[in-house]
């Protein structure tokens, strides 16, 4: 990580540095590093003009309206909602009051304690990260417009009160909303160690729906929200790329003759990764593109397919790969087991596919430039931009969209698009303003996929069914070679988080590992290793109560006394399933439990088989992520990660022929859609426990709940993902 | 040059023949309120009203809109006020929300033709518009709620 900081943007802080500045905001003190970021326009003070700024992440302006700066990026989870939750609760702002706008780019403003400091939107961490820090802003805000009143009305503070958007002095009945304040408050100084709220005095946190609803809802119910795909700069060009037909070919020659007459179509470059064309609009470009003709140099592109990737996993499967863990002896206890389970689930390539599909605006002055993209990394991308355009970082403004989803992949570690965007820029000399727009098979044919995978798996049962023994080998590609988070050794714990961890209690546990080198690029993809290590083990989980002639959810209750909450999130989703209960007929139960990003979430899906393809009628959801922000919005991530992860059992797979990727819209890639949608109910475990995430944990057991479901219908279990091909 | 008309305004717009009105509206008219997913018909992002019939404007050509009016996301309502867009909020149902303005007007469609919808002609109404947030549950609820909210006025 601090390798990466250096290399990628010279202004980022260090991890220890991060930690001197979260002491700093845990004590409310944003101003003492606010005007130290490489920006360096704002000035160290409480106010900007008639506004009351205390820190980083709220501001008042003299008509009462709090806008809250998101250090996250809003790409439909509810980040903007729940960061502004948290601020509004401790400030007593009034909800209606309450906007949202997404920060630009700075590491020691809006970094992310999760992501060693770096900025950044991922890993479930919005919440986590932000409770304390975000509460600490809103009291501060708060203390100082309280402060105001009491010298305005020479009382002490202690006799003053707060409602939402205004102070009040009950004795006296006098009441002075916010914007009354501001002025006065941003004058004094701003405080120290401010007190928090007691839990039970929270007004908006924690509250149903309908108290703090989406700030965002009403714009995205009538086209007013902006997305990057939506901006438009003056004299803005358009352009669409020929991007190479196989990962790692390059531009060998191209004729743009016929683009070029092509009406509209204003400039054609060759970058790095392509050829691209600039038109006053995207059809012209699009147009211009089609009449391009280009010559690949493939001598370096990768040439397999995903049949030659997987075989390739499977022969080295058999082979020891690099240790993990190993408690006891697995192996040989499997060797003298009463019962052995054997069984390899493979996982398939998986696109994001979200439903804005990848674009980026550049402005590129003489000695500055502007980014307008849905910034997931923005220093990260920062960075890259700066050493494209041989600018200094803070010379470049990142200006953060709402994002079309994203389910990981505007977190490239390369940038790609990004630096794809500035190239074609550069290529121009800043002539114009570019807006790059990739059609779908752009997006999906660029790979950046969640790799495949092979888990192979060995367990062992004593005489009276209960497990001895279980050994796993992952194989499959580094997420996280190459990249910011590469570990130093080679080591990559994304590849097997979830499984190794597994806290069953049997007591020979072996697994191992082999990163495979493939020429297909890879990326996180919502809940990251997750996605496969939950299928592997829950799914093998299953395989063994069978063998061992024990009800899953039994069975797995007997190996989890040590982790209280992950039992206790099965029990309920079980109970509100009504698992003792037979299912109604022609219908199956599965049950699948998993933590990630340190949250609990169970799943129990009802699944019948209708003309041989599995149908999902229920699925019963429980989820302890801790103190709960916003229930609705909880609820909301749950349902979508079950759709998501749903969409990806059945239907997931994205096929490379040769190098090429088939897999290129929504016709080849097949996705969920609304008949398939199951009913979700999701439970809420109570807790006092800090906040974590929800954005991606919702997504691991949906797959193998389903799986386990079928495999108690049919007796067979599942061992190539996806279910439906 | 053709001719059009867009949430009730006649437009004189210069493209070719060929261009998707979904580039004509987002493009050269400006109004963004309706998204480019796929440009396949395959995804229901770009979802328009094409005399009342939804259609993927992806996959319209210019110079097949003729005379018949176009209504965008934008021309819904006003003010946010159209049923669908009252019960979208009153159910939280956008997450990402690129997709919804397809959704909103798919569903707008969809009561305009039956007052009252199962979710069996939920599902078929709204088979041909992804959602990669997975809000189809409350896309569910909210049509039933507009439903509700569209009778109650009636």
């Amino acid at each position: 990580m601090r390798r990466f900081l250096m290399q990628a943007d010279t202004t980022a802080v260090s991890r220890r540095d991060f930690v001197r500045v979260s002491l700093v905001l845990g004590g409310g003190l944003m101003v003492s590093v606010y005007g130290c970021g490489p920006n360096g326009e704002e000035p160290p003070r409480a106010a900007t003009g008639g506004t009351l700024e205390p820190n980083a992440f709220v501001r008042i302006d003299t008509s009462g309206n709090v806008v809250v700066t998101s250090k996250h990026l809003e790409m439909g989870q509810g980040a903007y909602t729940g960061l502004a939750t948290i601020i509004a609760d401790e400030l007593d702002a009034d909800w209606s009051t309450v906007t949202v706008e997404g920060a630009g780019a700075d590491d020691k403003k809006y970094g992310n304690a999760t992501l060693g400091g770096l900025q950044g939107t991922g890993g479930s961490s919005a919440i986590a990260n932000s409770w304390m820090q975000h509460r600490q802003a809103g009291a501060t805000a708060r203390a100082m417009l309280v402060a105001a009143a009491a010298a305005q009305w020479k009382l002490p503070v202690s006799e003053l009160t707060t409602e939402p958007g205004m102070v009040v002095h009950a004795a006296t009945n006098r009441r002075a909303p916010y914007g009354t304040l501001v002025t006065a408050a941003a004058a004094m100084p701003v405080p120290a160690d401010v007190p928090l709220k007691d839990p039970s005095a929270f007004r908006y946190i924690g509250k149903e729906k309908g108290i703090t609803p989406r700030v965002d809802a009403k714009a995205k119910g009538n086209g007013t929200a902006t997305f990057t795909q939506d901006v438009k700069l003056p004299g803005m060009l358009t352009a669409v790329v020929a991007h190479a037909p196989r990962f790692g070919a390059t531009v060998r020659s191209f004729d743009a003759t016929k683009a070029k007459a092509v009406p509209g179509v204003r400039d054609v470059v060759q970058i790095p990764t392509g050829v691209a064309v600039l038109a006053e609009h995207f059809w012209a470009a699009k147009l211009g593109r089609d009449a391009l003709t280009v010559e690949w140099d493939e001598s370096a592109a990768y040439m397999k397919g995903t049949a030659e990737i997987m075989a390739q996993f499977r022969e080295a499967a058999a082979r020891p790969g690099r240790g993990v863990r190993n408690d006891g002896d697995a192996d040989a206890t499997i060797t003298n087991a009463s019962k052995t389970v054997e069984a390899t689930y493979a996982f398939p390539y998986l696109a994001h596919a979200s439903m804005e599909p990848l674009n980026c605006v550049v402005e590129l002055k003489s000695d500055s430039a502007a980014i307008w993209n849905a910034n997931q990394f923005p220093t990260v991308d920062r960075g890259v931009v700066a050493k494209i355009f041989g600018l200094a970082p803070e010379k470049i403004t990142m200006h953060t969209l709402l994002s079309g989803g994203s389910f990981g992949r505007r977190a490239n570690p390369k940038s790609d698009y990004v630096a794809e965007a500035a190239t074609i820029a550069k290529a121009i000399a800043g002539r114009a303003p570019v807006k790059l727009v990739w059609t779908r098979e752009d997006d999906m044919a660029a790979g950046y996929f969640r790799p495949a995978m092979l888990h192979r798996l060995r367990g062992g049962l004593d005489a009276a069914g209960t497990p001895v023994a279980w050994w796993q080998r992952v194989v499959g590609q580094s997420m996280m070679e190459g990249t910011m988070f590469a570990d130093p050794t080679g080591n990559d714990t994304s590849s097997y988080e979830g499984a190794s961890d597994h806290v069953y209690d049997i007591p020979n546990v072996f697994l191992d590992v082999h990163y495979e080198k493939v020429g297909v690029p890879i990326q996180w993809w919502r809940s990251v290793g997750h996605t496969h290590t939950a299928f592997a083990v829950e799914m093998f989980v299953d395989e063994m109560a069978k063998a061992a002639g024990r009800d899953p959810l039994e069975f797995r209750q007997a190996m989890l006394a040590k982790d209280p909450r992950r039992l206790a999130v099965l029990n309920l989703a079980a109970e509100k399933a009504g698992w003792g209960s037979p299912p109604p007929a022609g219908r199956a139960r599965g049950i699948a439990v998993h933590k990630s990003f340190d949250t609990y979430v169970a799943e129990v899906a009802e699944v019948s088989l209708q003309d041989g393809v599995p149908r999902v009628h229920r699925v019963t959801c429980a989820v302890d992520c801790g103190i709960v922000v916003n229930p609705d919005v909880v609820r909301a991530q749950m349902e979508g990660a079950v759709a998501f992860g749903l969409g990806a059992a059945l239907f997931g797979r994205i096929e490379i022929d040769g190098g090429r990727v088939t897999s290129l819209n929504f016709d080849r890639y097949r996705v969920l859609r609304q008949r398939e949608m199951p009913e979700v109910t999701v439970h809420i475990m109570p807790s006092t426990e800090k906040p974590t995430g929800v954005g991606e944990p919702g997504t691991p057991p949906i797959g193998p709940a389903v799986a386990n479901a079928l495999f108690a219908l049919t007796g067979t279990p599942t061992r190539t993902l996806p279910l439906v091909t | 040059m053709a001719s059009i008309t867009i949430n009730g305004q006649p437009r004189d717009v210069t493209a070719d023949p060929s261009t998707p009105l979904l580039w004509v509206l987002r493009d050269i008219v400006g109004l963004t309120g309706t998204k480019f997913g796929c440009g396949i018909a395959q995804c229901g992002a770009c979802t328009v009203h094409l005399d009342g019939v939804p259609v993927r404007s992806c996959s319209t050509p210019l110079s097949a809109v003729g005379p018949r009016p176009v209504t965008t996301i934008e021309g819904l309502s006003t003010d946010s006020t159209h049923a669908v867009q009252r019960a979208w909020v009153e159910m939280q149902v956008a997450q990402c929300g690129y997709c919804q303005s397809g959704q909103i007007m798919s569903a707008a469609a969809l009561l305009d033709r039956n007052a009252a919808p199962t979710d069996a002609d939920i599902d078929t109404a709204m088979q041909g518009n992804v959602c990669r947030c997975g809000t189809y549950q409350r896309i569910r609820a909210g049509i039933h709620r507009a439903a509700e909210m569209k009778r109650a006025s009636a």
